[in-house]
Order: C-alpha cells, then structure tokens, then sequence
C-alpha cells in the first residue's frame, strides 16, 4: 500500500506518493529528479547521499521516506540562488580545487554547511572531525577541509 | 609564442569548467540517467570461487511478472573473446587477454558473473536472481600464486598454464656485482590486494537508438571498449556506441569492461533501456584488484654506498582472469630496479593465475609495488653502511643521458636530486619523541612512467574549431575521470588561440562523435590528447593568422592571438578583431577546423620473455617525506606530515597538479597502512567500507606539495603526467619512517598496528641488544 507524505524539498512542498520500504534517497532521485544526492555504498558507510534534514544531515540511503514525513529536505540543488549565484561554500570548494570526480561533493558541502551554520568559525580539528563521515577518494581531504576553513575565515562573526 | 613566462593561461591555478557543475550537483552521472520505460538489471554471480556449474534453470525467473529477461552463457552470441583492452593494434606475445562475459561450465572466483537479468523494477530483478537455480559443485581451487606455480596445483582456467608470462630483465653478469659488492642486503617484500574504492559505483543505461544502434551511457575510462561489446554481440563495431560520462573516480578500476556487455546484451534481448547499477559489495567483489606481489630482492652495495649489483623476483597474483596482469608485470620488471645506476642487474617476473579475485590496473600500475621493495632495500643498505639514506640515493640516482637495467636511455632531465633535497628542506628538522609515541622520518624516491608502453602504437585525436562569433568548440574522445582531464584540453585551446576559457567548449568520450583519443589511462591523456588538441589549436592558430597577415598587410611573424584579437607585436599599433579574421577565412572557405593525430614514439616488440631497450615514452620522477609517530604500546602509527616534490615538466593546471599529487598521497597512505582486500581460500572478507579501511579526514596529515617544472617533459609545453607517480613512493617513505622512529622494518604492506606490535615484541624478547637499532 503506497502512503501519502508531505515533504518541504529545497523550500518547495511536495506531495508524494511512496511505498513504505521506500528509501528517501531513491524518493529524491526518481521521483523527484533530484540526483545531487548519491548512492555511495548504501549502507550509510560513504555519505555520498548525505542530504540535510531540518538542518541536520542525515543518510538518506538509511532513512525511510514515510520516516520524515513533513519535515524540511535540502539537498545541494537547494543551495543555488535564485538568480543562479554561487552558495559562498560552493565558491570556496571550487577555489581551492577541493571538486575533482566531485561525487562525493554534494554531501561534502552539506556537512560544510551543516558546521558553518552552527558553527561559523570552526577551527581545522572540528572541520575534520564533522567531515569524518564523507568518504572522498580524489582530493586527500586537504583541498576540502581548506576550502570550508577559508569560508568560515572570510565570514563575518 | 611563446616564453615560459608569456602564458595567460597555462600554469594557473583555475577552477575546472567541470567544477561548476559538480558543486551545484548538476553533473550527470552514469547512475543519474533514465530514459521512459527503462528496465533494471541485475548480475547474478557465483558463490564459490572454484566450482563446476552442473546446471542452471532459469524457468522460475522467467515466469515472475515483470521480468523480461534472463541471460546465461548460451544466450550471449560470443560469449569468449580476445581482448585488446581499447587499442587498436594487437601486440601479440600474450598480451591481448580472455574475456568471458558469462561463465559457463566452470566459476572461476567468487563473484564471477553467471546470469544477468532485467526487469520492469529492481525489486522484480533482485526476486527474479533468487529464483535462479545455480547446481555447483565445487573443485579444489588454488589461492596462492606461488602455489599456483607448481604444475601439479589445479589448473584455474582449462587449457593452459596457471603461469601467464615469464619475463626477465637482464644486465651485465649479476653473481659477478654480487662477488664485488661489499655489503650485501636481501628481503622478502609482500603486497597486498587493494581495492579502487571510487566512490561511484560501477554504473551505466543502454538503449537502442532511433537508428538500431545500441547506446551504451557508462562510467568509463575506455569508450574503446565498444568493439570488444560488439564483438560480443557478433555486431559490426559501428553498430554500439559508448558514450562516457563524467566518472566518479576510476583509479584504473573502470579499465576494464564492468557493466557494458551486460547492458548492451539486455538492451538487444529486450528492446528496452536497461540501467544496471553495482551495489558496493558488488563492486568489490566482482571488479579487478591491484596485484598482490612476492618479491625477493638481493640489492648489492660497495662500501662507499655505490650500487653494484640487483637481483629480483617477483611473483604476481593475476587471480582468474588474465586481464592487464601481463602489462602491469612488464611495468613492474622496467621499474624494479628504481632510479638508479646499477652495472650488474637480474630481475625475473612471473604473473600467476589463482581462483582469487581478478587483478589488473590500479593507479601505479605495477610501479608503487616494487618501490615499496627497492626503496626499503635503500634504507637498509644505508644502515649497513652507516649512510644517510638521502645520501647513498643522491650517489646513484641515474641522469639524463644514461640507461636503465633494459637499456633505455632517459633522454629528458631526472630531477630526483633535486626533488629529494627539496624535500629534506620542507621536512625540517624531526620533531623529540615523548614517552611511547616514537617520532621517526622517512624519505622514498620513485620512478612511474607515463604514456603507454610504446609496442602498443598509441595515438590519439583532438577536433578544435573555432565559430564565427570567435567561440572554440574541442571535440575529442577522452573520458574525464576526475582528474580535469578535459579542463586541461580547453586550458591548452584558450592559450594557443587567444580566446578566454568561458568562450570554450569542449565535448567529450562519444565513440560516435568525437574522435578517437585512447584511454584515460597510464597517466597518458595530458600527454597524448594534450598534444594532440596542442597541434590541431596550432592549426587553427596558423590558418587565422596569415590570413590576418595578408589583411594587415604584415609579416605574421609579427602577429599574436591575444584576448580574442590579432596584436601586432611589432610597434605598428595596429589590431584586429579576431571575428573579422574569422569572417574573412570563412569568406574564403579556408577551414576554421583541424583533426590532428598524436601518435607516441613507436616499437614493434618482438622478443616477449627478455625486456629489452625502449619500453615507455617518459617517465615522471619525485620524492616522498613523511614523519610518523608510532605508538609502542598500541602499534598505531600516525602520519604527521608528507612532503611531496614532484618535477611535473609543466603545470598546466596548479589546482589540478597539486590536487592529484595530494590525493595521490593520501591513496599511497591508505596502501601502506590500513588498505587490503582480505581474501581467505578465495572469499572476500572485505566487502565493505567497514572493513576495507580508506583514510578519512581524521587521518589527513600535514601535507606539503612542491612542483619543479623542468619544461622538458613530452607533454604539450614541457609538461610531465603526475595523475599515477604521485601514489609511487608513499608507501616504502612510510616505512621507512617506521623504521626510523622504533628500529623495526616490517616488510610486508599494509603495515598493521598487529604487524608492528608483534615486531617490536619480537625485538623486546630478541636477547642481542644490538639487534634493534635506534
């Protein structure tokens, strides 16, 4: 028996229809069209399909669509402007080459974001620790725990 | 055009176009794709690593609602072919390998692929796998190579030898060096089996096109593959077509067919788009490996710390299939020696079948394995002769001009003096041990090649234009698997034609549109499609400049293509607008387009089991230094910092240059420390990422990455191929290290804290004093 959810999904309101073995990450990607998020491993050990709840990220491949029903999704789609602008994380990330297959990008710059929001000037140590969860195999992380360090210099307190 | 120092766009630090998109999550990746009324495929795959297959029924799968289709061995139209791995030119000698899309009678590793099925969901798929009845029964298997090489172990694949190929590599009279070498050190050295571990799974959707070819959308590093598919079809080849698409990560996993025969045979069984998609267990299970090594190293030294003479032997672990074993064999018996003069050399090398997961490229190829061996060799030839280990590396580094073991001379610069003092310098001074956290430093030199082995006839082809409005389109057929491998290409395109990096486009890795450029493999795109998107640029360059010369009634020598105008570098003042050159060629039909070809220094191989003379176009040379702190009481080592020097001939990109050297690091790290496959009688025991072991962001240490830039690579501007090298010398500057902070040398890879408790508690119970060396 499919069940009927409400999602908030990059500010948007959804109204879906899933089953209740549905997985979200499957939700964002097929039904929605949202492939930012992606299958890594599926057994929440790579966080390539790490999305933020209510703020919070999450394992989508762990989580059940019918689980969150009427909470607030984002995903890194959600992270353009309107007018098509950089999110200044994203900008970072492509100035100290932190980007390079870039699968493990999307949910990257969500933790980054996560930590930035509560968090505006994290030292190294706490980047590295927030990030702990995010396999990447390209950059060495270097690049990556950079380019959130210099977001967070650049940010006014 | 044009001193080093006029470049407007080579050697800066600029985002990759490929970038953008990624940060925005906008790339699509082979998994990203559907099409309407796209089935799912799904592998099933053997349960043992050694079995006969007595039968298979198929009939309950086939009557599940929703399934529509299941494939065995008799249903593929060539299920056995002879691959050549993406080149067009066959080698012979035993270098073209068995491909097997489906076993038959016979499973011969775990994991190995038995039937395929698609479905109108993947649920459906996954039921409609279970409901196939596989009768095994298993046979003794043989899951070491050593083992493997004795004639009376089981034969792993029917009708030949489990030993594929002997080579050696022989020079001067190598018992005569040992009997005038004054210090003498001999190892055992072992490797293990690592996985890629991209983060992208193995992935693709095929379809058959409005006009009856079969489409295949795939995470690749070898579009080429697609007349090995259709052979497999018994089609023609210009009726699959392989399109690539931005590749999560390859590593050389993505070498090899993984998902493309399955979805092209789906797809024409069916009529439907099929996407096939690994999971991570699959992937693990099922894809290739890089090769376990044995390898007994006898390294000879006088007493002033001159190398006289070497002697190895390596045995390789191919697993069941042959796949590249007998390349990455060949990579490693040219590098076995390493970087250095030595008069008196004998290296044999043999890669052995076993019912072990297959094993073929990973990013190093063959080179990272022996420069754990040769490198550690160093350092304990340096302890013996009380040398400083930078110091008996700098007395026998080769230089330009003199040969290696096989006789290939090096005809372009060997930085490594240079690279090793850069980076004692960057090092610094070794930080005081406290307590039981020993501190200790390491250095490693290594040497990769980059292009492919020069036998195999590599070319490759870039298409440039340039549009009336002065905007450049670059077709060519390279697949972008991370490494800015097409942002290089534009970089390239922009300098030579005066025109800024957002005026260009570039489409890539399409069998049916752009032309050919080989592999993104073997470090060789920048090297190969670099030159050849360089030439046809240059072209472009020359067209649109005489015919500025003749309106501008001026030498074109003169004349330079600068910010989308033609400058007169002459004093005249004067300037033209490139669109109105642009227009004038048109005018006159003169063609506003080249397709060159680059074709690499050529060598028809003839003689298969001795490696003589040339072998590589070039190859890259550089340094690791890393300090470490061991914990004596847990065994844990902790890498501080690594310093990396690299003479990369010229950075085209610095952001990209600098990144692959510093993932490269981080990659040679996970394989020194905590990276294996475990297999026990042929099963993985790891298969997942909670028990393969990649480093995470807690174990990232200080990294420091230094470039010379010699200019005098093969490379289009001098450049150098890094993507490889940069894994080379990890590991051994690791062990070294280890050595250096508790006296212990543990020659075995990955290096366990379990490994270095139970040395030192070895030396602990040792009753010599003197055995442990500090």
């Amino acid at each position: 028996m499919k069940k009927q959810i409400a999602l908030t999904v990059n500010g948007v309101k959804r109204e879906l229809l899933v089953n209740p073995q549905d997985l979200l990450l499957n939700v964002l990607r097929e039904q929605l069209g949202l492939t930012g998020a992606k299958y890594g491993c599926g057994i929440g050990e790579c966080g390539s399909c790490t999305v933020l709840l209510d703020g919070e990220p999450i394992l989508s491949c762990m989580t059940l669509a019918v689980a969150v029903n009427g909470s607030e999704v984002t995903t890194i789609e959600g992270l353009l402007g309107s007018d098509g602008s950089l999110h200044p994380i994203q900008e970072s990330f492509l100035e100290h080459g932190a980007v390079q297959c870039g699968f493990c990008t999307p949910g990257m710059i969500l933790m980054a974001k996560n930590l930035l929001d509560k968090n505006p000037h994290p030292s190294e140590e706490e980047i590295r620790e927030h990030i702990r969860g995010n396999l990447c195999r390209c950059t060495g992380y270097t690049q990556i725990v950079q380019a959130i360090k210099e977001v967070s210099l650049t940010r006014k307190a | 055009m044009n001193g080093k120092d006029d470049f407007k766009i080579i050697g800066k630090p600029i985002p990759r176009h490929d970038a953008w998109e990624k940060a925005f999550g906008l790339t699509t990746y082979a998994a990203d794709f559907s099409l309407p009324d796209m089935l799912h495929g799904k592998v099933l795959r053997s349960k043992y690593p050694s079995a006969k297959i007595l039968s298979i029924d198929t009939t309950k799968a086939k009557r599940l609602k929703g399934v529509q289709a299941v494939l065995t061995a008799k249903d593929v139209p060539r299920n056995e072919s002879v691959t050549r791995f993406g080149q067009t030119h066959t080698v012979g000698g035993g270098f073209e390998g068995l491909y097997r899309v489906l076993a038959d009678n016979k499973v011969h590793f775990l994991g190995e692929a038995v039937a395929l099925v698609a479905a109108d969901t993947e649920e459906i798929a996954l039921k409609a796998l279970d409901l196939i009845k596989v009768e095994y029964e298993p046979i003794p298997g043989v899951f070491d190579p050593i083992e493997a090489m004795n004639p009376n172990a089981p034969q792993v694949q029917e009708g030949r030898s489990n030993i594929i190929t002997h080579y050696e590599v022989v020079r001067g009279d190598v018992e005569k060096g040992f009997s005038e070498a004054d210090v003498v050190v001999e190892n055992t050295y072992r490797v293990q089996f690592v996985d890629h571990a991209y983060m992208e799974p193995e992935s693709g959707v095929a379809w058959i096109d409005e006009n009856g070819v079969i489409t295949i959308r795939v995470s690749t590093q070898v579009i080429e593959h697609f007349r090995g598919i259709a052979d497999v079809l018994n089609l023609p080849h210009n009726r699959v077509r392989v399109i690539g698409t931005y590749v999560g990560g390859g590593f050389g996993g993505k070498e090899d067919i993984t998902v493309e025969a399955f979805l092209a045979l789906l797809t024409y069984k069916t009529g439907r788009p099929v996407k096939l998609t690994y999971t991570r267990e699959e992937s693990i299970l099922s894809h290739s490996k890089r090769h376990p090594y044995v390898m007994e190293y006898k390294t000879g030294a006088k007493k002033d710390g001159r190398l006289i003479a070497l002697k190895a032997r390596l045995v390789s672990d191919a697993g069941a299939y042959v796949y590249l074993s007998p390349w990455v064999l060949l990579y490693s018996m040219v590098d076995a020696p390493g970087p250095y003069r030595i008069p008196h050399v004998r290296v044999d090398g043999y890669t052995v079948l076993t019912n072990n997961t297959f094993t073929s490229a990973n990013r190093g190829f063959g080179a990272p394995q022996v420069c754990f061996a040769y490198e550690s060799q160093m350092d304990e030839l340096a302890r013996r002769l009380q040398m400083d280990p930078a110091e008996i590396r700098k007395i026998n580094y080769l230089e330009k001009g003199e040969a290696l073991a096989t006789g290939q001379v090096l005809n372009h610069l060997v930085a490594l003096k240079e690279t090793t003092d850069q980076v004692l310098q960057v090092l610094g001074e070794k930080p005081l041990s406290k307590g039981k956290i020993r501190i200790g430093r390491g250095i490693a030199s290594g040497m990769t090649s980059y292009g492919r082995m020069i036998f195999l006839h590599d070319t490759s082809r870039s298409h440039v234009s340039i549009e009336m409005d002065g905007s450049v389109t670059i077709r060519t057929g390279v697949q972008d698997i991370g490494g800015g491998q097409a942002s290089s290409l534009c970089q390239i395109a922009s300098e030579v034609l005066g025109v800024p990096l957002d005026h260009i486009k570039i489409y890539i890795a399409d069998t049916a549109l752009t032309p050919f450029a080989g592999t993104t493999t073997a470090t060789r795109q920048l090297y190969m499609s670099g030159n050849a998107t360089l030439i046809a640029a240059q072209e472009v360059r020359k067209t649109l400049i005489q015919k500025a010369a003749r309106m501008m009634d001026l030498d074109p020598e003169r004349l330079n293509l600068v910010d989308r105008e033609v400058v007169d570098q002459g004093g005249s003042g004067k300037n033209l607008p490139l669109t109105e050159v642009i227009k004038a060629c048109a005018s006159d039909g003169l063609p506003l387009y080249h397709v060159a070809l680059f074709k690499a220094p050529f060598r028809t191989l003839t003689q298969f089991e001795r490696i003589e003379g040339d072998v590589f176009p070039d190859f890259t040379f550089g340094t690791h230094g890393v300090v470490v702190a061991v914990d004596e009481e847990t065994g844990k080592v902790q890498v501080l910092k690594i310093v990396s020097c690299f003479d990369v001939g010229r950075a085209i990109n610095r952001l990209s240059v600098e990144g692959q050297i510093e993932g490269g690091a981080i990659y040679g790290m996970g394989y020194a420390l905590t990276e294996e496959v475990i297999l026990k009688e042929g099963i993985t025991l790891t298969p997942s990422f909670s028990e393969y072991l990649l480093p995470t962001s807690m174990d990232l240490p200080e990294l420091e990455t230094l470039l010379i830039e010699s200019g005098d690579g093969v490379g289009p501007f001098g450049s150098k191929g890094v993507g490889e090298p940069s894994v080379c010398s990890v590991a051994p500057a690791i062990a070294n290290a280890i050595y250096d902070a508790v006296g212990i040398r543990i020659n075995e890879l990955p290096l366990t804290p379990e490994r270095i408790l139970k040395a030192l508690r070895k030396e602990e119970n040792d009753e010599n004093p003197l055995s442990r060396h500090r």
